[in-house]
């Protein structure tokens, strides 16, 4: 494995071939936040709240930092006024689903973003992914998936995987940054056991 | 069936194929594309195979043959024909033309006048295809063979110097040499992004990995676009002999072509075209006897415009979920199951034949500094010579809409064109002199795209435009990254609110916030390019965006939330005319009773407004103002002076 330099917020920076940029930053304690990341799983690059500025062939663009691979001379600025103007106004969107969630409170009062900027949706999931690639990349049951595209783009337990994995599992659960995903799993064992789900709630 | 076995062989087919064709029998050319085929084109051909049967030709050897061709472009015009070897083209053929095309124009060698192009301008009539404005300005490399060739016949695509590109490079070139050819042609692809075609066979082409992939992007999914399918349906064989030039080139031995399954024509013709390649020996082991082999198959798209993308398009080869994934790494380096891979869109394939053909040098001697050759557009809307248009690069807008395009439709005043499908752009009156070329569309904010072009005239609302592309990403969009599908879901809430009079003082800024974060921070080319209808539309429109949120104005009357229609009571003269035409029954009179519209039950058809005569001119268009309320009952009888 080469050794390549990089630049980031103006520090010199040592990372392995193959390393993420998000890698790199984490590596000399430069935080970057993620929402959709986890060490465990397969990055995915689906929040773009990670993104950072970076500069190449006289022009700087945006790029996910869990996805963009490191390379020799890069230079990164992970906080400037674009980043952080891009980041405030995803988080809003993010609010717009789940404007109590405490992960995105906490990031919302670091950017200032404005948590009734956009007319409230539906749904609570920001469809991160993260139960979705826990239940396949570790537990590898895929017991929960995405249906539907766009913008009807929604979290589904398969009902038939639910009832045999699911109970002794639920490893999913502490994954989720809105919760909307218990109320998902909720509904779907209610509908598959509808007797056993008023059972009290030490059991579960 | 023929196997070739080597360059001689092939020339020597093509020798006998040509010689046993008399040059002077009569061949009548019917488009069966699939604009023809919907304006009833098969029913033409029918009657052309029982027209020939009842007046005893089928038999007589030398009298007449019937093709079936591809699409030539004058689809507004359609069903067409051509019959050579006179080139006389008749539009808008029925089936009962058929006899009196075979016993006149066949057979007693005059031309039906009547079923002849007839220039509007000067009211003449044109015998000749290529002499029909809608032709005369186009220079028609790719598309020119369409009507020259059943596209189900491997022979008329050898008869007209099919595959003598593959021959020329599997025995006179090495795979160095022919990207090297492809590289100094200038071509860049034709998919949208414009990405040099020769360089991108170079990355492929020097990965160390053993197994590659080249496959050809037939999902085209612009809205109102379909030079590829046109392609593809047409002229299979030549998307084939690109492909496995490329092959060649880039040291691949399986291809795929990605066809989008609404496309059954291009399938099923493709389909064949494979296997009889296949039968020849220009597909599959040892091509040509030159040790080269190469197979391809077809994959059918389920109906998604983000697999046009070419990440998600390789996803959704392996059988996954269409999603792009980031780039780098880029498809050359890990491609379909993670081996070096080269897409190109259709066009690009279709060109490669040409340029080894003909040579680097002419094509560059087509087009402007950065962009070569021709490209295919697909001009529609408001404009009076819809179809496939092929030019050169370089050409002003002006010139396709007006010379090529014949102008705006009853004689309404042009407002914008929209190129590059649902993330390009419109462009206005002032731009019209742009030359059309990859660099110069993007300088106004549009983009070449894969070659859509819209027309708009002075009725098209450019805050419902954008509404109308957005909602079209809004349901296209894979959903996987953020910003493109929650970008795009809160901008189309902004606009239908503009659209439908709820519009607020800040929303313009709030869009344009929205904008930049989708443009910047999107996974794929979908979300970062999914704002520019909206940017451009905002930059060159700005007021019509300003009388939506603030007059609560339409100035084209086209947002039905936004105007009403209202008859004058000084100028109705109770024709009945409006009354009896509107669908919902919203018009209230009689005869010598002036008429009224009931608001209430008024659906903003325009019915009122179109029928009208225009020498009473009763009906108007109200926007941003109260509608006058009805006169009384006791006033609307009309005294006619002369009738006392």
């Amino acid at each position: 494995m080469s050794e390549i330099l990089l630049q980031i917020d103006g520090k010199e920076v040592k990372a392995k071939e193959g390393m993420t940029v998000l890698e790199a930053a984490r590596s000399v304690e430069i935080s970057i936040p993620t929402l959709c990341h986890h060490e465990k799983l397969e990055p995915y690059g689906a929040c773009r709240i990670c993104v950072v500025e970076i500069d190449g062939r006289g022009r700087s663009n945006l790029a996910a930092a869990c996805v963009t691979p490191v390379a020799e001379g890069l230079v990164v600025r992970t906080r400037s006024e674009k980043v952080d103007k891009t980041r405030r106004i995803l988080l809003e969107l993010f609010l717009a689903h789940a404007p109590d969630s405490p992960i995105l409170k906490d990031l919302a009062q670091e950017y200032g973003a404005d948590k009734d900027r956009f007319a409230k949706e539906a749904s609570f999931c920001i469809l991160c992914g993260l139960c979705v690639r826990y239940c396949a990349e570790v537990a590898k049951k895929n017991a929960i998936g995405f249906i539907e595209r766009g913008a009807s783009r929604e979290i589904s337990f398969i009902p038939q995987i639910v009832s045999q994995e699911c109970r002794k599992c639920k490893g999913c659960f502490s994954l989720c940054p809105t919760e909307a995903l218990q109320a998902a799993y909720h509904l779907t064992e209610a509908l598959t056991f509808p007797l056993s789900s008023c059972e009290p709630e030490s059991e579960k | 069936m023929p196997r070739i076995n080597s360059p001689g062989e092939l020339e020597k087919f093509r020798k006998d194929l040509i010689s046993k064709k008399n040059p002077d029998k009569p061949c009548i050319a019917i488009c069966t594309g699939t604009g023809c085929l919907a304006l009833g084109a098969a029913n033409v051909v029918t009657a052309f195979k029982e027209e020939i049967k009842k007046q005893g030709l089928q038999n007589k050897f030398d009298v007449v043959e019937i093709r079936e061709t591809g699409c030539p472009g004058f689809c507004e015009r359609g069903p067409l024909l051509v019959i050579y070897p006179l080139e006389v083209c008749y539009l808008q053929v029925q089936p009962g033309d058929a006899e009196e095309i075979i016993s006149q124009t066949i057979l007693a060698k005059k031309v039906i006048d009547r079923l002849l192009y007839v220039d509007p301008v000067t009211g003449e009539k044109i015998v000749h295809e290529s002499e029909i404005p809608f032709y005369k300005h186009q220079v028609r490399n790719l598309i020119g063979n369409n009507i020259k060739i059943d596209p189900k016949s491997i022979e008329d695509y050898l008869a007209v110097g099919g595959y003598s590109a593959l021959a020329k490079v599997l025995f006179h070139a090495t795979p160095e040499q022919v990207t090297e050819t492809v590289k100094n042609s200038g071509l860049r692809g034709r998919g949208g992004a414009g990405f040099s075609t020769g360089k991108k066979w170079e990355f492929a082409r020097n990965s160390a990995e053993k197994i590659k992939y080249v496959i050809v992007n037939a999902d085209e999914g612009d809205p109102g676009a379909f030079m590829d399918r046109a392609l593809l349906e047409g002229n299979p064989h030549a998307v084939l002999e690109g492909l496995t030039i490329g092959a060649y080139a880039i040291g691949s031995h399986e291809g795929y072509i990605y066809v989008r399954q609404e496309y059954p024509l291009a399938v099923e013709n493709v389909g064949i075209a494979i296997r009889q390649a296949e039968e020849y020996g220009f597909l599959g082991k040892n091509i040509f006897g030159s040790g080269f082999d190469f197979t391809t198959k077809v994959h059918q798209g389920a109906g998604a415009f983000v697999c046009g993308e070419e990440t998600a398009l390789l996803r959704s080869l392996e059988g996954k979920p269409g999603e792009p994934k980031p780039r780098p790494p880029y498809p050359a380096e890990k491609g379909l199951w993670d081996k070096p891979t080269n897409i190109n869109n259709v066009e690009t394939w279709a060109n490669i034949p040409l340029i080894i053909n003909k040579g680097a040098e002419f094509f560059t001697s087509i087009g402007t500094a950065g962009s070569k050759g021709t490209k295919i557009f697909s001009l529609v809307g408001k404009v009076n010579n819809t179809g496939l248009v092929e030019v050169p690069m370089g050409i002003t807008l002006r010139d396709i809409i007006y010379e090529i395009g014949g102008g705006i439709p009853k004689g309404k005043k042009f407002k914008a064109v929209q190129t590059g499908g649902p993330s390009g752009g419109c462009i206005p009156e002032e731009y019209l002199d742009i030359k059309v070329d990859f660099d110069e569309l993007g300088k106004v904010g549009a983009i070449m795209g894969s070659g859509g072009m819209i027309v708009m005239d002075e009725d098209t609302c450019m805050v419902d435009v954008a509404r109308y592309f957005l909602n079209f990403l809004f349901g296209e969009s894979c959903g996987k990254c953020s910003p493109c599908r929650e970008g795009i879901r809160q901008m189309l809430k902004i606009l239908t609110n503009i659209t439908e009079g709820r519009g607020k003082d800040g929303d313009i800024e709030l869009l344009e916030e929205l904008c930049a974060a989708t443009r910047d921070a999107s996974l794929c080319a979908l979300g970062g390019t999914a704002p520019n209808p909206v940017l451009n539309t905002i930059r060159f429109f700005r007021n019509e965006y300003e009388a939506h949120i603030k007059e609560k104005r339409c100035p084209s009357f086209s947002c039905k939330e936004l105007i009403a229609y209202y008859i004058d009571p000084e100028k109705c003269q109770a024709c009945m005319i409006c009354l009896r035409k509107c669908p919902a029954e919203a018009i209230i009179g009689g005869k010598n009773r002036i008429h009224v519209i009931a608001q209430e039950k008024c659906t903003k058809c325009g019915t009122c407004f179109e029928v009208c005569p225009s020498r009473f001119g009763a009906v108007k268009r109200l926007s941003g103002e109260l509608v006058p309320s009805p006169i009384p009952e006791e006033a609307r009888t009309i005294v006619r002076e002369n009738r006392k």
